[in-house]
């Protein structure tokens, strides 16, 4: 059983959680995932790698509360176990380049913190940007802003609740445009935000794009083959393949239509699964 | 000839007490019921004993098959469940999936006449099987420890007979498995209508009781790689059983459509993640007319599925014809009677989704026709030019599956062919590296479970052989 040894709430929608799991806390690199079931019957829920500190033999991941199982994993505390933790899954990110930008959109942020925290670590380059709804929803503020360069950590919100508005493309555009050269951009988030960064990246020549994709996955072992999307006219599995690929080459728009598969079974799910923990609680 | 009592000459096969195709066609229970006690003991009569034994030379395990049936016949099915022990490990699964029609009973003396059938031995084998579980105490007396400590990777077919082989010759046996249950294929793939998941359950339960130890959530190659097992885990000898389960796709136009699944997900998500149940925190399309596209069984337990899923109309698209569907029989007349609708020389070419929800919504096929018998004997389909739409709401792709790549790609010197599967040494399963044996699917691309099994035998055999010697 893998327990829980920390929990940290951000936000009513986002939460931290340290998992004790030694064997993948040994392996665990920037980019990987792990697939985690919260009991016995549990969906296996993807969650890419947060963090991890091989001494403590822990793995930190952060997850949104999207549907059932994200709400029960989110009812758990310091103290209870996880059914099922495995990982380290997926290709870790390469962390070539010298001069790089590491973007994160919303939740995508946890997993962008730990590339660039990689890349600060290795003497890199780093310049960081975060995106999020508003102010209320900012993860990882000083974290973020400890990974890169002094100066170069700009973090936006789409309605300017904390005095930045916009979303991540403006200060990448506005960086490109005054001649800032990247060798490599690696965005994570929404699919939508990877997209439209990586059309700002097409527009400036940047060297290399890199997106983590992050599609609905079963076993996370290129088993079933739902993880699919197509990079560069070929199908490729996210789960063996990816995470990570080359942004200049994802068909983003298959992707996000693929993504809204089971929305209307997730938000049942969800409805359900809120009223009968109520129902359990009420007794 | 057996010499106690008069064989039966019946010329056919007792028939196999079964669920009616109407009612099972929607529920998730196992289709064939089985034989009582009186229906074996008359099968088992109608073997002649015939000297020249065809069965047992088609069987991929070589099991001692008039031996056992003798034994049925007189009523004696503990004695003839030992009999079916000294070669296989896992008969009540062997006598439900195997395809007997190719193999034991292709041959059998009874069924070479026109008009008559062979020895029901798959049925008899699942008799014995299940007559035992049902009635087995349940003590298992633990083999004295050897000491030597194998490694088995893999808890599908070919690992499960490889680990209990060598855990009652008395190696200190773990088997690491990826997925959070253990059973590979028998879990995953094959549905509970036609494996019933407590026989499996059954069968690591017994392996676990002969002390072989099960980690699961054990993804060999990124948790610990094979170089680690040997060297840091200090096993002597490890097996590698890992199947083939990358699914493979036709390449057409449409395939990444929502809808469009792999069988593989299909009955993940039904079997293994239990979609079918209403509790069930799982997904999955509960599609009104599902297209298959495939011939194999798992095509057959998928489009199965689709119906009990409760699908109004399921098609089995294939493009060669009946003649060639490489399923077991007994799967393709299963689904003809629950009503699967077999649309035969039909190519699919492309998959047509509605351009506003990105659904599925057509399959578009070319209806083909046979030419000249191709490499694989069997009669190459080819392309009439005359093409004709379906209207679905649900594509599943069954063309078959790749061995996983993870271990090729972790493990250095691990030799593989242009298909990805491993290499290995005649019948001991040796790989290109020294202690690293392999079998199964991921050697031989999708084969049968028994074919895993056997291969899974031979391996431990080698295995003990090199780790005895030391």
């Amino acid at each position: 059983m893998y327990k829980i040894v920390r929990k940290h709430v951000f936000n009513p929608t986002e939460t931290l959680l340290e998992i004790e799991a030694p064997a993948v806390a040994k392996k665990a690199l920037p980019g990987q995932f792990i697939i985690l079931r919260v009991d016995e019957d549990g969906e296996r829920i993807p969650l890419t790698v947060g963090g991890y500190d091989r001494e403590k033999g822990t793995v930190t991941i952060i997850f949104q509360i999207v549907g059932a199982s994200t709400y029960k994993l989110n009812k758990l505390e310091v103290g209870d176990c996880l059914h099922d933790f495995v990982g380290p899954l997926g290709r870790p990110t390469e962390l070539t380049g010298e001069k790089v930008c590491v973007i994160g959109g919303g939740l995508g942020t946890a997993i962008a913190y730990p590339i660039a925290k990689a890349f600060h670590e290795a003497g890199k380059n780093v310049t960081a940007i975060a995106g999020f709804r508003n102010k209320d929803l900012i993860i990882l503020h000083d974290e973020f802003k400890a990974a890169s360069e002094p100066d170069q950590y700009y973090e936006m919100t789409d309605d300017g609740s904390n005095g930045n508005k916009g979303n991540v493309c403006v200060p990448l555009e506005n960086l490109l445009s005054k001649g800032v050269k990247f060798d490599k951009v690696i965005c994570i988030g929404p699919v939508i935000m990877m997209k439209f960064v990586t059309l700002t990246c097409k527009k400036y020549n940047v060297p290399e794009c890199v997106c983590s994709m992050n599609p609905i996955m079963i076993d996370g072992t290129g088993m079933c083959g739902c993880c699919r999307l197509t990079v560069g006219g070929k199908t490729k599995f996210a789960c063996v393949d990816g995470p990570d690929f080359n942004a200049y080459e994802v068909d983003f728009d298959e992707a996000m239509q693929r993504g809204t598969m089971y929305k209307a079974f997730e938000k049942k799910a969800y409805d359900e699964a809120k009223c009968n923990l109520f129902k359990k609680e009420a007794k | 000839m057996f010499k106690e009592y008069k064989p039966n000459m019946a010329p056919k096969k007792n028939p196999m007490p079964s669920q009616d195709p109407k009612v099972r066609a929607h529920n998730f229970k196992e289709v064939a019921e089985g034989y009582t006690k009186e229906m074996a003991m008359d099968e088992a009569k109608r073997c002649l004993g015939c000297p020249n034994t065809p069965c047992i030379a088609h069987c991929p395990v070589n099991i001692n098959i008039p031996g056992f049936i003798h034994q049925v016949a007189l009523g004696n099915f503990e004695e003839a469940y030992k009999i079916i022990s000294e070669s296989s490990s896992l008969p009540a699964v062997c006598g439900r999936v195997c395809p007997q029609e190719t193999q034991c009973e292709m041959k059998c003396t009874r069924g070479l006449r026109p008009g008559s059938e062979p020895v029901a031995i798959g049925r008899l084998e699942r008799f014995v099987a299940d007559y035992h579980n049902a009635h087995a105490t349940g003590e298992v007396v633990k083999p004295i420890s050897n000491g030597h400590k194998v490694a088995v990777i893999g808890s599908g077919p070919s690992g499960l007979t490889c680990a209990g082989d060598l855990a009652k010759k008395g190696y200190d046996v773990t088997i690491f498995e990826a997925l959070h249950l253990a059973g590979g294929v028998l879990v995953y793939g094959i549905p509970e209508f036609r494996l019933p998941k407590s026989i499996v359950q059954k069968e690591v339960d017994g392996l676990k009781a002969l002390g072989v130890k099960v980690e699961t959530n054990m993804v060999i190659g990124r948790v610990i790689t094979i170089d680690e097992l040997l060297k840091e885990y200090h096993f002597e000898a490890i097996f590698i059983g890992s199947g083939a389960g990358l699914p493979r796709f036709m390449g057409i136009p449409g395939e990444n459509l929502k809808g469009v699944y792999s069988a593989n997900e299909y009955l993940t998500r039904t079997n293994l993640m239990k979609a079918y149940r209403e509790d069930s925190n799982t997904p999955i399309e509960h599609a009104k007319n599902v297209a298959v596209v495939g011939g194999g069984n798992v095509a057959m337990d998928a489009a199965r599925c689709a119906l009990r899923l409760g699908a109004e109309h399921v098609y089995i698209i294939y493009r060669r014809s009946l003649e060639e569907l490489p399923a077991r029989k007994e799967e393709v007349h299963h689904a003809m009677e629950e009503g699967v609708d077999f649309q035969l020389l039909n190519n699919p070419v492309e998959i047509i989704g509605d351009p506003e929800t990105h659904l599925v919504s057509k399959i578009k096929v070319e209806v083909m026709k046979l030419g000249e018998p191709d490499a694989s004997g069997r009669r190459k389909p080819m392309g009439t030019g005359e093409f004709r739409e379906i209207d679905v709401d649900c594509v599943i792709i069954a063309i078959g599956t790749s061995p996983n790549p993870l271990i090729k790609h972790t493990t250095e010197g691990l030799e593989t062919n242009p298909h990805g599967c491993i290499v290995t040494k005649g019948e001991s399963g040796l790989t290109s590296r020294e202690h690293v044996y392999a079998g199964g699917d991921a050697v031989t691309g999708a084969a049968t479970v028994i074919l895993a099994m056997g291969a899974g035998k031979s391996a431990a055999k080698a295995i003990d052989e090199e780790l005895s010697k030391k």
